[in-house]
């Protein structure tokens, strides 16, 4: 009966929301601010990326709330997960887990570096070729992945992994509060912006690309590494209740 | 086939595969007890979304924003030839898809938790609002 | 866009729709998961066809990797079935 009532409301919703979505004209010039991007990227900016110029520069203080978002969803996990100290011995907890295979440990020690070595390219050169700073710091923490599945005795830092990310955060902020000393806006280019096309071009946007790249690589690792470390069993002390 | 069927098809598998996610997704969360199937129908949902603004934004025979080497003549200025898609909808999605991902580990963060307070993950047995 | 492209975006929509409804329906929750992971392979290549290379790469890299991975181990924590409904 539910399910019905479910399928016919779903229904009368699908109908007007087709209807809307349809009218749509798909593949048609429809540019009116975009017009204005598509021109002073490489005009202005000297960014060959006109995504990486947009969520960079354009809409920069939107990917800082953003960031911020990714910031307070890797805290919150780990409150939400917060085990006592006495279980948490430091190693990771898969220990009942049986070991990964030596084609898996032999593999991932081989691709590790690579998969960093591919992270890096991705957002150092965010501003010339597809990708940036989110792309390359989920790479890199699915490098750290591959080495938190294969191997048990593997444990990030977190201490390490906060440094980096509060250095991140703080270059993003400052390079932003530092174009207010220049008489600039906040998060407005203020470096010189060099030539169409090479990798020092762009001014504060590959900067800030790097910067987002490490904060992203360092929250994902953290996020991976809480989940990852969790105990199976239900915890003794609710069993009590 | 001439240009103008081809847009009409692509635009009816591209809208239509986007509604039909979001359709499911919404069918899933409304109907579903088990809160993992739940914050997996609303991955779907969001997926098709993703889609739909990416399939408005594009412009057919397009090329992707990217003033690279080769859609540029000698003076740094575009090809006649050559247009391009709507780059604001893809720097949209592609915070949004970051974004999801945070919400749907902290979902699962709390789903985690609450299978070990209350050893199910059934909506309907989980009753009492005591933590 | 020449016509095998318009032929590859016809069965990559058909089949994404089938791995949804079979995601939704089944009470294996580590097969949904894996349906969810191949809803997300196929909208990569179409963001790859639609021009967006840079969404493509996030979404091949969180919705096929990281997404699948903590679904994974949120199962492996609590329980791999469903249970039946009334």
């Amino acid at each position: 009966m539910k399910r019905i009532i479910t399928i016919l409301l779903l229904g009368v919703t699908g109908y007007f929301v087709a209807d809307a979505v349809f009218s749509i004209p798909f593949g048609v010039d429809k540019l009116n601010i975009a017009k204005e991007y598509l021109l002073n990227s490489p005009e202005e900016l000297k960014v060959a990326n006109t995504v990486t110029a947009v969520v960079v520069n354009f809409r920069g203080f939107d990917t800082l709330g953003e960031v911020t978002v990714l910031f307070l969803a890797a805290t919150g996990l780990g409150s939400i997960l917060f085990r006592r100290r006495k279980y948490h011995t430091g190693l990771n907890p898969q220990r009942e887990a049986p070991q990964a295979s030596r084609i898996v440990q032999v593999g991932g020690k081989l691709l590790f570096p690579l998969i960093l070595l591919l992270g890096a390219y991705v957002f150092i050169h965010g501003h010339l070729t597809p990708g940036g700073g989110f792309q390359g710091g989920v790479i890199i923490a699915t490098g750290y992945l591959l080495l938190l599945v294969s191997f048990r005795k593997f444990a990030v830092k977190h201490s390490s992994l906060t440094w980096v990310e509060a250095v991140a955060g703080v270059t993003f902020a400052g390079i932003g509060l530092t174009g207010l000393v220049f008489g600039k806006d906040f998060l407005e280019n203020f470096l010189p912006t060099g030539v169409l096309n090479s990798l020092l071009s762009g001014g504060i946007v590959g900067i800030i690309y790097v910067a987002v790249g490490f904060k992203v690589a360092s929250e994902l690792t953290g996020i991976l590494d809480t989940m990852l470390s969790i105990k199976v069993e239900v915890d003794e002390e609710n069993e009590e209740n | 086939m001439t240009e103008e069927l081809m847009q009409q098809i692509l635009k009816i598998s591209f809208y239509g595969a986007s509604l039909a996610l979001i359709l499911i997704g919404l069918y899933g969360v409304l109907t579903k007890k088990n809160l993992i199937k739940i914050l997996l129908s609303m991955a779907i949902a969001e997926s098709g979304l993703n889609l739909l603004f990416v399939a408005i934004g594009y412009i057919m025979n397009g090329t992707a924003p990217i003033f690279s080497t080769a859609v540029l003549d000698e003076n740094n200025q575009l090809l006649e030839t050559v247009t391009m898609v709507d780059p604001i909808p893809q720097a949209l999605v592609l915070t949004a898809i970051v974004i999801g991902l945070g919400v749907t580990a902290v979902g699962l963060a709390l789903v985690i938790r609450l299978y070990k307070h209350h050893n199910t993950i059934n909506i309907d047995e989980i009753r009492n609002l005591k933590w | 866009m020449n016509i095998f492209t318009v032929i590859l975006v016809v069965i990559g929509a058909i089949f994404m729709i089938v791995a949804a409804i079979y995601a939704i329906s089944r009470k294996d929750l580590l097969v949904a998961t894996i349906a969810t992971s191949i809803i997300s392979l196929v909208l990569s290549v179409f963001f790859f066809i639609l021009q967006a290379p840079d969404v493509a790469l996030t979404e091949a890299t969180i919705g096929v990797a990281l997404t699948t991975i903590i679904f994974v181990v949120t199962i492996r924590n609590t329980k791999r079935h469903e249970e039946e409904e009334e």
